[in-house]
């Protein structure tokens, strides 16, 4: 067996995104690829601790990546687009910023930071794709696609600077992943258009309206799902469906899965293991998509 | 209240203006051309009072506390779309972050505007806790800035309570003081 994975899960797969690592974690058991979680990890500090004091940030990120580095990981897996992000972004200011570098050094007790640079922080769709490859996943396919057209969204952070799981402006990874396991995929024009993050918490309006329109694109082209890769877009996608249906009329009750719970799915993990009994917008069509045992329809040649 | 467009030269503060490219991350931003690229790239601009080009020309001339009682740094979800389509490759984002910093040591900050109590809420249980937990900075952040926004959360909070995606329970990690002095950090409202 290879040598594992680091995995930090971040805060948001122990809470509202508790499906992804569930589906994270079935999927990578079904592919033989094994994950060990870094102990006693901290928060990443997302996107709002960077905004009140910086030396701290890199701090926090810092610890995460010197308990991978005691751990002896080569890769650490960040699910979470924004660990993602902050932890590369870490590497990069330690890397140019000389002050900084000792500042944060002092602090989490490694006089060689540059060690820290050495740790590979990595998303899983680009694991999945790198590593594992779409010719190796078809190969472990169990089960036929009955479902619907998709959305591959990327959402913006795992595709922006510092980070290299994809291409910036057109990035087709998840489509191509999908397409290994027999998902049709639209061509989804905002797929790197961000949600608006925690916005959808404090200035809820423009929240709502930024996924409003997500949604609104992806029906358009033909998508009866959207697959994402990021916590915080599931999110956002999926609980304000129903307050655009009660203020607008208009009915979106699209299923908005993790790329994760598709692929498990195809590969033969089940609807528990999988979390897809988390979703909140389009349960109906996820137990139609997701039976055991679809009911065949009927061809009459 | 209707935005002031005339500003005099007495009002700019052209130190500060000059000590911007020192920061981190705020190197490039002398080199702006002000074509609008960030502006039009990101999806927050039509919510903002300052669109993110209009912010570069306020910062370049010296005008602080515009730029940093303004809600657009706030507003800025940090998706980089800008930074990736900047044609002279300025990271307005992390000028974004240097202003909101700024803006919370000055207590420039728009005072009851969510976005900033929830960073500082966060920073704070982070620092004490070394994990965020959702549902307790949902709850404080809307109890420090408007309250009212709870009574449409409860639907979604059950939804979520309901399909096990939400839980009480604190997290915390198990050196959380000795992490806490490590972070250190300014003392935050």
């Amino acid at each position: 067996m290879a040598a594992a994975y680091g995995y930090f899960p971040g805060c948001s797969l122990r809470g509202t995104g508790v499906a992804y690592e569930e589906s994270m974690l079935t999927l990578f058991r079904l592919l033989d690829l094994p994950l060990a979680e870094l102990e006693n990890w901290n928060c990443c500090g997302a996107t709002s601790y960077m905004s009140i004091d910086e030396r701290s940030a890199f701090v926090l990120s810092s610890r995460n990546l010197a308990l991978a580095h005691e751990a002896k990981h080569r890769d650490l897996i960040a699910p979470c687009s924004a660990c993602y992000l902050v932890l590369r972004k870490t590497q990069d200011y330690i890397q140019r910023y000389p002050r900084i570098a000792r500042e944060v050094g002092v602090s989490v007790d490694h006089g060689n930071l540059r060690v820290l640079n050495q740790i590979r922080v990595r998303h899983p769709m680009e694991v999945l794709y790198a590593d594992v490859g779409p010719d190796r996943i078809r190969k472990k396919v169990t089960r036929h696609w009955h479902g619907g057209m998709v959305a591959c969204y990327y959402g913006c952070q795992m595709v922006r600077p510092y980070a290299e799981a994809d291409r910036t402006h057109d990035p087709t990874r998840m489509d191509e992943l999908l397409a290994a396991v027999d998902v049709p995929t639209v061509r989804y024009s905002l797929k790197t258009k961000c949600c608006g993050g925690s916005l959808m918490g404090t200035t809820h309006e423009i929240g709502v309206r930024l996924n409003y329109i997500l949604l609104k694109e992806a029906a358009r082209k033909g998508a009866q799902a959207i697959a994402t890769a990021c916590p915080l877009c599931q999110f956002n996608l999926d609980a304000c469906q129903r307050e655009i249906r009660r203020e607008s009329g208009e009915r979106f009750d699209i299923p908005i899965l993790f790329f994760t719970q598709i692929l498990g799915w195809s590969l033969g993990g089940d609807v528990r293991s999988l979390g897809l009994r988390r979703s909140i917008s389009g349960r109906k069509t996820i137990e139609q998509w997701f039976a055991e045992a679809p009911a065949r329809k009927e061809t009459y040649v | 209240m209707m935005e002031r467009k005339l500003k005099f030269q007495r009002e700019a503060d052209p130190v500060w203006a000059r000590r911007i490219s020192d920061r981190p991350g705020c190197e490039g931003v002398s080199s702006c051309l002000q074509c609008g690229a960030c502006s039009g790239a990101c999806p927050l601009s039509i919510y903002m009072d300052y669109s993110p080009r209009r912010i570069i020309a306020l910062v370049r001339e010296g005008f602080r506390k515009d730029a940093l009682s303004s809600k657009t740094i706030w507003l800025c979800a940090s998706c980089y779309s800008c930074a990736v389509h900047c044609p002279r490759q300025i990271h307005v984002t992390d000028l974004m972050y240097s202003l909101k910093r700024e803006a919370i040591q000055q207590r420039l900050y728009p005072r009851r505007f969510p976005v900033p109590v929830l960073a500082q809420e966060f920073f704070r249980m982070v620092r004490r806790q070394g994990r965020s937990s959702e549902f307790w900075l949902i709850l404080r952040t809307a109890l420090r800035s408007n309250p009212l926004i709870l009574l449409g959360m409860m639907r979604i909070g059950w939804d979520l309570l309901r399909t096990g995606r939400f839980t009480l329970r604190r997290e915390r990690i198990a050196d959380a003081a000795s992490l806490s002095r490590r972070l250190g950090g300014p003392e935050v409202a």
